[in-house]
């Protein structure tokens, strides 16, 4: 028997799409189906049945009776069923439906004068070449106009309305009340009349559909491998949905021609016809509206052809646009900082699983050798070989690998372990932007988790409470390169979302810098040198003090870090915000001032090597000495810093919120003020004494006023607390220098929670007229309505807890709907804009090649290279050609 | 012949920058001169310094391929699920609450007919944006004023068939409308053989529609009431505020095209938040400008830094057609050349249907029709290259091909 194979090294170049005609569906099937069993006693497919063998094979080891392919090969083959009445295809109703009322029920013809058909011809073919949308369009418009025609200029017949009953039935109304009914043979045949110019016109295109093909006379029968059987445990075989579906038309089927063949009364034909008409329906979609859908026997509707293809599980969503891969792992990531931020580490077990293929050359024959010698259970090991005749050597069988690995020659694969040095990518769910998935270094580490070093988190969005994260390595050559040069980690600090570094310090990074950088912080030469050692630095600069003691600064510290040529002006985070700055005087050291690399005044803190902050020190290296340059400044200069925070240390306790009796005072006059003054607002108000905001009523404009008061209070409370709190507390450290926390953050822990609120405003829902029932109704004063006097570290009332619970609870229902919306808008945004790109004319096009912009973004320049925005830092550019 | 130890005058720094205005964008080539004039610079340093310019900015260039539009989209997409939803935010404006935050972000986004609270910003011309009194005069011929609005009661007589009508005086000072206007508003309605009368004494006008129905009355009752005495449809209220060393309006409510007709209104100035407003009362070009302006203002809002430019290619893809469509389904991804691509995002089986229909080609030139294809190479960024050669040497070698 001979055996068919398939070329597989073809290219798509393009897909048309069209309408399969009879003659089509018979030469396309191997068999015509005729009997709705599918299995006899002995559990063999019956011929001419649904599951005849020579519709494919889906058993292992039983060739294909048509091409004589084993399961994977066999690409199945169709059938068909004969129908004994044609019926119409419900995906083409409307379709149907339009060519019925734009064509004359007597000639066929379009209900347009000839030259008009002409015109209209003329200018689709056209128009289906540049802009087919305007085709659409146009052919839209055609079947619109010819619709209201009603006589028809061909044959001058009258013309009567087509009514359309949904879902698939149609109606002639030949005079007011008479209504006749069209079959589906009836409707085929006035189909069938139309000529194909006057279809050009309205948009069909007559070569590949046909529109009497949209009534069906054949339907085809889809391969096995389509509706595979699944062999239940207990040996019973469930077939397809779609099996089930077929078995339902093919009984129909003959039980119509043998009606009709026995010459039975026409309201029993009728009714078959109809139900025939109904099964090939759900066959193509069972959610067709007013239609009861298909059932199985258990009650569960059937998953017919249209539900296959829709949704996000559908073929198109599931199944084609995103697809499942190999040489991939998912574990739980953990942080090391001492992994570059370019490195990830690999746990062992994950590394022996995954492989590399590379290929035998002289150079690398000796190492290949080695591997295979150390087989698949040896760290740095190898687990196949594939030899240059194609064929594959899995080692875990092999008994002498010394013996293979000296056969070894150079055009050998050697699929290897993964290892120390090669390129990975790393991604974390979900991916919102380009850099959710970055390359990353190998190192391959003891233990079970991935490893990533911490200023890598922000553009992963990742924290270690349990996040898992996947690993895909790339296997040839041309994706290797292009994950080490277009998506390795460095290359990615710049942002393109708004031009400034999205990888940097973040927490103790960013405290540790800033203890290290204050003024007080001197160091002796032991400790200088332990922080120097652990940014790999082997040069002491001259110390700052050289009596009673050699002492060095900390801002020398950092200084040694920073490449030569470095010059950067900006405020730190602590800044107070002065009106007036004081710049180099500044009260807080927060003016900081880089000249040639040499850190001369300010502390670094969040706005300085932070994460997110445009503008900043690291942004700066990476537009003068490159990300490389970048790299290594993160990866010394903050092993340095966790170096330093070690030592010191730091630790927040309940302490630090700690407020003495004299702030408590002050904050309990406030509240007392505050109590009085809604008091008195509220008095005012009832006696109608109150301006009332445009646009608002009485009470609206009181609870506006009051909240407004309400919120003045929390901030002066939180202003007196953070006045007592100052340096001194870790807290507060935290939130200036933006480490972690804000000042609201702090307020609320130490001095008081403020109002809680329910979209934005006071809590209203409850008993009539009070919240709870321990107050008074109609009470407008703070305490009923949601404001909290207690901070955390005072600990909340139990009513007071109540209250917090409820916007707590708005917060977390606002959360779970935001991220299911701002999703879809996502998706929405993204398949939009897919296909926009540059050309290499610099103009920004479509795929279809529609210019959108001559110029991207007007001046060409790309916001990931751009110093926050702006194409040339100009002032930089000035400054180093005049020396300044 | 100028000395290169010679300072350059200021003249000189400019000519010689401008020299190379087409070299550079010319926001770097005004700062430039804005930064260079007045300094004491030789020419050999300008030249360094343009030089230096020149190669910065070609370095921060786009390069080829680029998928700007996928990095736009995920910039404005990434920062959205930071967004807090329940913005209905006093922005500025304390009287009225504006739709902010993600909600807003979606409505521009889908392009919608009204946004959920229209707004304008109403600038005045020279003569009116310097004193309250003026200001208030055009707000008042522009905040929409019907008989509710004046009126202290309205009543319907069932008896007489009539409509009474008590005017409440404070009211009418305040909009600034007498009997007289009441009354020809009426009588614009009356019809054949209705009567309005006019009660001066009582402040009374007495309306009675040629009507002998009651429920025809209860509807024409509604009528009387929104009714329109001035101002214009859709402004529901106007305020006078303050800003910078100018009087502006702000108003509750939209009509561009009305509002800008309106004396005393600078109309270079005036815009409002519906885009599809300013598309048909300004154009296209208008509309996206607002779409920008629209975009990056709710952006701002939430402390959320997007490059403009990337809201500057969707307000691009959102107007290109010449009107102002939506980002979605019935918009820019529906209208797509692709079968596959329309398929894969949403109502799959229709597209397929129609396509078969028409026969239609996909000539798989986009990303999501590629990867459904299953392409080795995705025509975006480094799959974009293609690599034409010229054959040189002898037979190629068929079996390795």
């Amino acid at each position: 028997m001979s055996v068919l194979r398939l070329e597989s090294n073809k290219v798509i170049k393009e897909i048309k799409f069209g309408v399969l005609s009879p003659e089509d569906i018979r030469k396309l099937s191997v068999t015509t189906i005729v009997t709705s069993d599918t299995y006899d006693e002995d559990g063999m497919p019956v011929r001419a049945g649904l599951m005849d063998r020579r519709l494919g094979t889906i058993e292992p080891g039983v060739r294909c009776e048509t091409c004589g392919n084993f399961v994977g090969q066999c690409p199945g083959h169709f059938g068909h069923i004969e129908l004994a009445r044609p019926v119409i295809h419900v995906g083409f109703v409307k379709i149907i439906h339009a060519l019925l009322r734009a064509t004359c029920r007597n000639c066929g013809r379009l209900l347009l004068p000839q030259e008009d058909i002409d015109k209209y011809k003329e200018r689709i073919v056209k128009y289906k070449e540049r802009w087919p949308l305007r085709a659409v369009k146009l052919s839209e418009t055609v079947i619109k106009k010819a619709s209201k025609v009603t006589e028809c200029p061909h044959c001058k017949a009258r013309q009567h309305k087509i009514i359309l009953e949904k879902p698939m039935t149609f109606y002639e109304e030949r005079e007011e009340g008479n209504v006749v009914k069209l079959t589906p043979s009836d409707v085929r045949a006035r189909l069938e009349r139309i000529p194909d110019d006057d279809l050009t016109a309205m948009g069909l295109d007559p070569q590949v559909a046909r529109p009497e093909w949209m009534v069906l006379t054949v339907l085809p029968v889809p391969p096995i491998c389509v509706r595979p059987s699944i062999t239940l445990e207990s040996g019973i075989r469930s077939e397809d949905d779609l099996t089930h579906k077929l078995v339902d038309i093919i009984r129909i089927n003959e039980r119509l021609r043998e009606s009709i063949e026995a010459g039975a009364p026409q309201i029993i034909i009728d009714d078959l016809w109809e139900l025939l008409q109904y099964h090939v329906a759900t066959y193509f979609d069972n959610e067709l509206p007013n239609v009861p859908p298909a059932k199985h026997r258990s009650g569960r509707p059937l998953r017919t052809l249209a539900q296959r293809l829709k949704g996000k599980e559908g073929r198109f969503r599931g199944t084609l646009s995103g697809k499942r891969v190999d040489f991939s792992a998912r574990t739980v990531i953990s942080p090391d900082p001492n992994l570059s931020i370019n490195e990830v580490g690999v746990p062992v077990d994950i590394a022996k699983i995954l492989i590399v293929p590379e290929r035998v050359t002289e150079f690398n024959l000796e190492e290949m050798r080695k591997l295979i010698i150390r087989g698949p259970y040896e760290h740095p090991g190898a687990n196949y070989v594939i030899k240059p005749d194609g064929s594959r050597i899995d080692l875990r069988f092999v008994k002498d690998r010394k013996a293979l690995a000296e056969t070894l020659a150079p055009g050998y694969i050697v699929e290897r372990h993964l290892r120390d040095g090669d390129v990975v990518l790393f991604n974390r769910q979900p991916s919102l932007h380009r850099m959710s998935i970055m390359a990353h270094i190998v190192r391959v580490l003891p233990y079970k988790t991935f490893r990533l070093n911490l200023c890598v988190c922000p553009p992963y969005n990742a924290d270690f409470d349990g996040d898992e994260m996947n690993l895909h390595v790339p296997q040839s050559e041309e994706a290797r390169a292009e994950a080490k040069i277009l998506l390795l980690v460095q290359e990615q600090i710049l942002s393109p979302r708004y031009g400034g570094p999205i990888i940097g310090g973040i927490q103790d990074y960013i405290l540790s810098a800033f203890f290290l950088t204050r003024k007080t912080t001197i160091l002796d030469k032991k400790h200088v040198c332990q922080l120097l050692m652990a940014g790999n630095i082997r040069e002491l600069p001259p110390p700052a003090f050289r009596k009673p003691k050699k002492y060095w600064t900390g801002k020398q510290i950092f200084s040694v870090f920073l490449p030569k040529g470095l010059y950067i002006t900006l405020k730190a985070s602590v800044c107070a915000k002065c009106s007036q700055c004081l710049k180099e005087g500044c009260p807080h050291d927060a003016y900081i001032i880089i000249k040639d690399g040499v850190l001369l005044s300010g502390v670094i803190d969040k706005n300085s090597i932070g994460a997110q902050k445009p503008e900043n020190v690291l942004h700066r290296i990476v537009k003068d000495f490159g990300t490389a340059a970048c790299r290594d400044f993160i990866d010394r200069a903050f092993k340095m810093l966790l170096a330093f925070l070690d030592r010191r240390g730091f630790t927040m306790g309940l302490d630090c919120l700690d407020l003495p009796d004299e702030a408590w005072n002050r904050i309990n006059e406030v509240f007392k003020e505050t109590e009085e003054k809604v008091q008195r607002t509220i008095e005012s108000a009832l006696r109608g004494e109150i301006e009332l905001l445009p646009g608002k009523t009485l009470k609206e404009t009181l609870e506006a006023k009051i909240m407004e008061i309400l919120s003045e209070a929390r901030d002066k409370a939180g202003e007196i607390a953070s006045e007592y709190l100052g340096f001194s507390s870790e807290a507060y450290v935290m939130a200036k220098t933006g480490a972690r926390a804000n000042i609201i953050n702090i307020t609320q822990m130490s001095a008081c929670l403020g109002q809680q609120s329910i979209r934005g405003e006071r809590p209203k829902r409850g008993y009539t007229n009070r919240l709870l029932p321990h107050f008074k109704p109609g009470d407008l004063s703070p305490k009923p309505k949601g404001f909290v006097y207690s901070s955390f570290k005072k600990g909340l009332s139990p009513i007071e807890f109540f209250f917090h619970a409820m916007s707590g609870r708005e917060g977390l229902v606002d959360t779970a709907v935001r991220t299911a919306q701002s999703g879809y808008m996502q998706r929405r945004l993204v398949n939009a804009l897919q296909d926009v790109h540059v050309e290499y004319d610099g103009t920004v096009r479509t795929a279809e090649g529609t210019v959108l912009q001559l110029k991207y973004g007007e001046d060409g320049v790309d916001p990931a290279k751009s110093d926050h925005g702006v194409p040339v830092n100009l002032d930089q550019i000035i400054r180093q050609v005049l020396g300044e | 012949m100028v000395d290169d130890r010679e300072y350059l005058s200021r003249d000189e720094i400019k000519v010689l920058i401008l020299k190379h205005s087409d070299e550079l964008p010319p926001i770097i080539i005004e700062s430039l001169i804005e930064k260079l004039e007045g300094r004491k610079i030789t020419k050999h340093q300008l030249k360094a310094i343009l030089n230096r310019v020149i190669e910065e900015y070609q370095k921060s260039l786009v390069e080829p391929g680029e998928a700007v539009g996928v990095v736009a989209a995920q910039s404005i997409g990434e920062p959205s699920t930071q967004m807090t939803l329940r913005t209905f935010h006093l922005a500025g404006v304390r009287e009225f609450n504006v739709t902010l935050g993600l909600p807003r972000l979606i409505e521009i986004v889908d392009a919608r007919r009204t946004p959920s609270t229209p707004l304008m910003t109403i600038y005045l011309d020279e003569e009116h944006r310097k004193s309250r009194e003026k200001a208030l005069e055009v707000a008042r011929r522009i905040q929409l004023t019907t008989i509710e609005n004046v009126a202290k009661n309205i009543a319907i007589d069932y008896l007489e068939f009539a409509i009474i009508i008590d005017l409440d005086e404070g009211m009418m000072l305040d909009r600034d409308v007498d009997l007289k206007t009441v009354a020809k508003a009426l009588d614009k309605i009356k019809g054949k053989g209705g009567e309005v009368v006019v009660d001066e004494k009582h402040n009374r006008v007495i309306f009675k529609p040629p009507i002998t129905d009651y429920i025809k009355l209860r509807k024409m009752f509604e009528r009387v009431r929104s009714l329109r005495l001035k101002g214009i449809k859709g402004i529901k209220r106007v305020i006078v505020r303050k800003e910078k060393d100018e009087y502006v309006l702000i108003a509750e409510g939209s009509n561009l095209a009305a509002v800008l007709s309106v004396n005393g209104v600078d109309c270079t100035r005036t815009t409002t938040n519906n885009i599809h407003e300013i598309a048909e009362v300004l154009g296209i070009e208008a509309a996206r400008q607002a779409i920008i302006k629209e975009m990056m203002s709710v952006l701002e809002e939430q402390g959320l830094e997007v490059d403009i430019r990337h809201v500057m290619l969707v307000a691009d893809i959102m107007t290109s057609t010449g009107r102002v469509r939506q980002i979605g389904r019935h918009g820019a991804s529906g209208e797509k050349a692709s079968v596959l691509a329309r398929a894969a995002f949403e109502v799959t089986v229709k597209h397929l249907l129609e396509a078969a229909a028409r026969g239609e080609v996909d000539k798989l030139k986009g990303v999501a029709e590629n990867v459904i294809v299953g392409s080795d190479l995705i025509p975006v960024g480094s799959g974009m290259v293609e690599l034409y050669m010229k054959w040189r040497g002898g037979e190629l070698d068929k079996s390795r091909a």
